[in-house]
């Protein structure tokens, strides 16, 4: 038995019960994320729910934990670009107040 | 759904190996408990287990002493007493008490905090590159989901967790190019005493000799990773001595690194609970020998009294369950066996300090707090020239341990980069007002049940 996922388009295998986070590493996805500022990839670091790292995109919510959250059958997860909550780092630059950093954080 | 109702006797935070003996004893006693946790399944960090039917023919390799967690996890099941509630975030504890949680609030007449530790890690060049990850970040993942971090991988930092990182990576099949220790291991010797009476450590650290030189896995103590290389995920590292000699460069896809663990305590904490500040710059809740903090009917066991392994945990949970059901017996065996492990504990903790030269390998753009992305120049900036002297001007100035990890991360570093690791600033560091990040919606919704 096993579920069925897809990553940026990408279909793969898990299986039942690891996280989504595990299942991106055992497709050999090391990163899904980009930071919001530098652009940087980001991927699994301190695995338990701690550090926020490991933030990811799932059937379009973003800023799932990829250490917590269980793979499920028919998800799509995508690169969480930014915040997430805008659809890409160029579109995200018409947005930034003066400082240069934005003003829309969680 | 929220459970509103219920008076419980008592509240459990953590379903680990403190946490289960916590509400196994306590309910043995005819006390009501709940047990919360965050997470999915009992065990927590150390007892992390894979899903049913997720199995592999090494996985008993990667246990100890699961014969605990099995009669751990009989008794909870068959207990009548004890609601379990899982994928609950507690997110602060009130006096009273209430527990918040993400699920609604929770009323119980005396709580046990047994939430664990977090590891601590120390930023150097290119630790945000994908394929580092904590040493119990690769142990969870490999626990829990049965998958590696990479094929070749380097174990590096300080403390005895890196001993069973090592050699389930080694055992599950990933080639393991090092096991980097920071310290010289020539202190233990000066303790004898401790080591002597916990026999069974002395047994574990000589399986893993046994070990790592069966399965070829080079060990070097008093080295440290300097720098992680690559273009978008880690590619190599360099380990060198702590004052930069011995450089050595280490092709690899995954780093394991770990500088110890600290304790979770930030509901303490925030409740007012005396805290006391450990050898190793960690700080654990202060507990009399019942387990007691300072605030009546507030306990905490386990690695929230200093960090000491599991089975000072589930000695310590069960002290506890004992205490508040007021039943003496057994009490004393507990707490002498409890005794003679903190002080194994206390010897360990001063045997595995994070070298202060870690900071002589950060360069300007290296960076420190990782959710905001603030580098270690911006830090040097804000307390050379700008006149920060602590970590909540540093924070203000600069947002280093502002994101969402609150400083759990970063936040060691940071109370060493603003104020040189003084006591007051790794307690600073230690406190936060909301122990998990809550959406507004939350807050907003249990006020008004309050009301």
């Amino acid at each position: 038995m096993s579920v069925e996922f897809s990553f940026d388009d990408r279909s793969m295998t898990a299986h039942p019960g690891q996280s989504v986070g595990a299942a991106l590493l055992a497709n050999g996805v090391r990163s899904w994320r980009t930071t919001r500022f530098g652009g940087r990839p980001r991927g699994l670091f301190c695995g338990i729910g701690v550090c926020f790292d490991c933030l990811v995109t799932v059937n379009g919510e973003p800023n799932v934990r990829a250490c917590l959250a269980a793979v499920a059958d028919g998800d799509v997860v995508s690169t969480q670009v930014g915040d997430g909550h805008v659809a890409s780092a160029t579109e995200r630059g018409a947005d930034l107040t003066s400082d240069g950093r934005g003003d829309e954080r969680d | 759904m929220s459970v509103t109702d219920p008076h419980f006797d008592v509240a459990v935070i953590g379903a680990g190996p403190a946490g289960m003996s916590a509400a196994a004893t306590a309910a043995g006693h005819g006390l009501r408990v709940v047990l919360i946790d965050s997470g999915r399944q009992l065990g927590g960090q150390y007892f992390r287990h894979p899903a049913p039917g997720l199995t592999a023919p090494w996985l008993s390799k990667l246990r100890h002493g699961w014969s605990h967690f099995e009669q751990l996890a009989a008794r909870i099941e068959a207990s009548l007493r004890i609601d379990v509630l899982f994928e609950h975030q507690v997110w602060a504890i009130e006096p009273g008490f209430t527990v918040r949680t993400d699920r609604g609030p929770i009323a119980a007449a005396n709580v046990v905090l047994a939430t664990g530790s977090y590891e601590r890690v120390v930023p150097f060049p290119g630790w945000d590159l994908p394929g580092v990850v904590t040493a119990g970040g690769a142990q969870a993942l490999l626990k829990g989901n049965l998958v590696l971090p990479g094929q070749r991988v380097v174990v590096a930092g300080t403390g005895p967790l890196l001993l069973p990182v090592a050699a389930g990576l080694s055992v599950a099949g990933a080639k393991v190019l090092g096991l980097f220790e920071a310290n010289p291991l020539r202190g233990y010797a000066k303790h004898p005493i401790p080591l002597l009476t916990n026999p069974s450590k002395l047994l574990e650290a000589a399986d893993y000799a046994r070990r790592f030189v069966g399965n070829r896995v080079p060990v070097r103590s008093g080295f440290i990773v300097i720098e992680a290389q690559g273009a978008d995920s880690l590619e190599a590292v360099v380990v060198a001595r702590p004052d930069g000699t011995g450089r050595r460069r280490i092709p690899c896809d995954a780093l394991a690194i770990g500088y110890g663990l600290a304790p979770q305590i930030d509901l303490g904490l925030t409740l007012g609970c005396d805290h006391t500040l450990l050898a190793d710059g960690t700080v654990a809740l202060r507990v009399d020998t019942d387990q007691r903090t300072s605030i009546p009917d507030f306990y905490a066991v386990g690695e929230t009294a200093g960090i000491a392994g599991v089975q000072t945990s589930i000695a310590e949970g069960a002290i506890a369950g004992l205490v508040i059901a007021g039943d003496r017996t057994g009490l004393k065996a507990l707490r002498r066996r409890r005794d003679r492990q903190r002080t194994l504990a206390d010897v360990i903790r001063t045997q595995h300090p994070i070298p202060p030269a870690w900071r002589d390998h950060l360069t300007p753009d290296t960076v420190v707090c990782r959710c905001e992305e603030v580098p270690a120049g911006a830090i040097t900036e804000a307390v050379e020239h700008l006149g920060a002297t602590d970590t909540r001007t540093v924070k203000l100035l600069t947002r280093a341990g502002m994101g969402w990890c609150q400083g759990r991360v970063c936040g060691y570093a940071i109370a060493c980069l603003a104020g040189g690791g003084t006591p007051t600033d790794l307690l600073a560091a230690a406190k936060r007002p909301l122990a998990r990040p809550v959406p507004l919606g939350v807050l907003a919704g249990q006020d008004q049940r309050n009301n």
